[in-house]
């Protein structure tokens, strides 16, 4: 089913999302190259690659935009720079001298290199871009590792209501008027809150956020509808999310939130794939296992306990796979090593076991 | 184990058992008869079923003899850091009104890393019956403090609180505080351990934070490698077994066998590091397990 998803033209965008150290970065790449193998022209946004996959990929420092995959008909590579990102739409929005000032604003490095919400932000914005060009078959994105669902699927109207909230219209109007001389026309309690945040955050703080907010409000204008654009893009048919977990507790309880999540949001959940599953096992029952303990040699004992425990770590795995509710389900079997070339993303079985 | 640090700051990539790890580090040290505090910084509440709680408050509770716990919120210490310095309520009312204090913990990061470094600030200096800060050259109220820290990838920017709001808050008492939680963590009294698994990412990753501590002047602890496979003489050449059953036992064995391999090779890459490793304990860590573990840390 997800193969399918795949080969099928009218897909254009695949999201791939779930909780951190699920291998989700392999999985958008798989997804990618297996497409690409299809003839679809692919491009695979990945966010922090490893490093040997990032290498398998030709990523490096400077990969920021889509670039020809080495060996891979048909297949780009980009990563996400999100400070980057931030720049370039401020460098294509505002005059020259405006795009300085708010580049060397503290409150602008601050925001753009490590506010929580920005990476999924610029994740949207760059898919929107890719989009926009009418380049690609098929664009398969690798969300960040946000810890929760709402992070990515929040940001922009965070963002966006960040923008437009009380606080920012507040703050850039002492700017506008050239300072906070304003405190004379303001009632009490806003008074109490200027002097309260100069006092702790010292008072020059104000002017930087004042600064910045102002010039981003006249830069990010349109934010909050491009945010909605891209947002509304991807409840749109031709867009699939793909939600991956692992079959251990906490990763299918964030997967199951990121389901839930997806459904109230009215967003096409495609389905779950399940990295890491088991591979099948000797056909012998525990109870079998243990009877033949009984006359083994100490070698064949351990095995056999080995074989136990697997056992019950295989039964464990299928009853939390069992409490998944999506539209699909494929599992992966656990890879004998790590994946991190071509050949290893080749041959991850994106057809196999499906639900 | 070396307790003379009393700060005690734990990381790690996500999914490899930092939180299990801090809390099995502090009910360690309250074990020992330590009084200890383990703090949450990032809201997820992982901390509270691991004590068969839903959740952890904003206070200090006692989750075992010796051991309290609390999870810190940045909008609540704002509130009362705003509090405490201006006994000024409405102000912070006021604060919340217009949206400041989302400002300050959500879009601002530098700050909001001051506020939630700055709980772990003051709970470390404590002493009984005095504000922090002071010279009172007495007991601490805490032996230990433990934190369950942000994830490695964000781990030295959450620390170097200094360069953070250098360009941020340039006087005033965020700034001042800011200042001393840096000269906190760069002391002798902070330590930071780091949580991997024995595999190939997550060490690479501890290795780019160690480097990274490291370039920060800041102390490292222990890299505790959780979910150690042990060493096994395992095989199944015999005549009692059905040949399929055999193969697909010997693929079995094969398997753990190169898992082991593989760890062997990773943990030579830790060599002239502080390395505890730890048994692998299956998927659910219950209150028992990690006492086992506690006492495994105890004995390190």
């Amino acid at each position: 089913m997800i193969k399918d998803l795949l080969s099928d033209p009218t897909t254009r965008v695949i999201l791939c999302c779930g909780a951190g150290g699920v291998g989700k970065t392999t999985t958008a790449a798989a997804i990618a190259l297996q497409a690409a193998d299809q003839g679809r022209k692919t491009v695979v946004l990945t966010i922090d690659p490893a490093r040997r996959l990032a290498q398998a990929l030709g990523l490096n420092e400077l990969s920021f935009e889509p670039h020809a995959v080495k060996a891979v008909p048909n297949l780009y590579a980009m990563q996400l720079d999100m400070k980057r990102t931030f720049d370039e739409i401020v460098l294509a929005h505002a005059d020259p001298d405006r795009a300085r000032t708010i580049l060397e604003n503290p409150f602008y490095i601050s925001l753009s290199s490590s506010f929580a919400g920005t990476q999924e932000y610029m994740a949207m914005e760059k898919l929107g871009q890719l989009l926009a060009s009418q380049e690609w078959d098929l664009i398969v994105v690798d969300t960040p590792p946000s810890r929760s669902a709402l992070d990515f699927l929040d940001a922009p109207a965070r963002l966006g209501s960040f923008l437009d909230g009380r606080l920012i219209k507040f703050l850039t109007t002492p700017a506008k008027a050239g300072g906070w001389a304003i405190t004379r026309i303001l009632n009490t309690g806003i008074q109490l809150f200027a002097s309260t945040i100069s006092k702790i955050l010292g008072g020059q703080i104000l002017t930087d956020i004042s600064a910045f907010v102002s010039a981003l409000d006249s830069v990010f204008g349109g934010f909050r509808k491009r945010a909605d654009e891209t947002y509304q893009l991807l409840k749109a048919p031709g867009s699939a999310f793909i939600v991956v977990a692992v079959p251990e507790r906490d990763p299918i309880r964030e997967a199951e939130f990121f389901i839930d999540r997806l459904n109230s949001e009215g967003m096409p959940l495609a389905g779950v794939i399940v990295n890491r599953v088991s591979p099948s096992l000797a056909p012998i029952t525990i109870s079998e296992s243990k009877e033949l303990q009984k006359s083994a040699s100490p070698e064949l004992n351990s095995a056999l306990d080995l074989h136990i425990e697997n056992v019950r770590a295989k039964t464990n795995e299928e009853r939390l796979i069992k409490t998944i509710k999506a539209p699909a389900l494929l599992r992966i079997e656990d890879a004998d090593g790590e994946i991190s070339d071509i050949a290893g993303l080749r041959s991850i079985d994106l057809a196999g076991k499906s639900l | 184990m070396n307790t003379a640090p009393r700060l005690h700051v734990v990381t790690g990539k996500g999914g490899t058992g930092k939180t299990t790890l801090a809390a099995a580090l502090a009910l360690s040290f309250a074990q020992a008869g330590a009084k200890t505090l383990l703090l949450e910084v990032e809201g997820r509440q992982g901390l509270a079923p691991l004590f068969g709680r839903s959740e952890l408050p904003y206070r200090e509770v006692e989750l075992a003899p010796q051991l309290w716990g609390m999870s810190v919120d940045p909008r609540e210490a704002l509130l009362e850091y705003i509090e405490m310095y201006y006994k000024a309520g409405a102000a912070g009312r006021a604060l919340a009104k217009f949206g400041v204090i989302d400002f300050a913990t959500t879009i601002a990061p530098g700050l909001r890393d001051v506020l939630l470094t700055g709980k772990a600030y003051e709970a470390t200096r404590r002493r009984p019956g005095s504000k922090s800060g002071s010279t009172f050259e007495g007991p601490w109220v805490y032996d230990a403090v433990v934190m369950d820290a942000p994830p490695t990838g964000r781990i030295g920017k959450f620390l170097d609180i200094n360069a953070q709001l250098a360009s941020l808050a340039k006087v005033g008492p965020i700034r001042k505080q800011a200042e001393s939680i840096s000269e906190l963590i760069h002391s002798e009294m902070t330590t930071v351990h780091i949580v991997t698994l024995p595999e190939e990412m997550p060490i690479q990753e501890s290795l780019e934070a160690v480097d990274e501590l490291r370039g920060l002047g800041i102390n490292l602890g222990h890299i505790f490698v959780n979910q150690m496979l042990e060493e096994k003489a395992l095989d199944v050449f015999t005549d009692k077994i059905d040949g399929v059953v055999a193969t697909a036992l010997r693929a079995e064995v094969n398997r753990y066998t190169n898992r082991v391999t593989r760890q062997e090779k990773q943990i030579a890459l830790l060599e002239e590091l502080d390395v505890i490793e730890i048994a692998h304990m299956g998927e659910e860590i219950s209150f028992e397990i990690l006492e086992f573990i506690a006492n495994g840390l105890r004995e390190a």
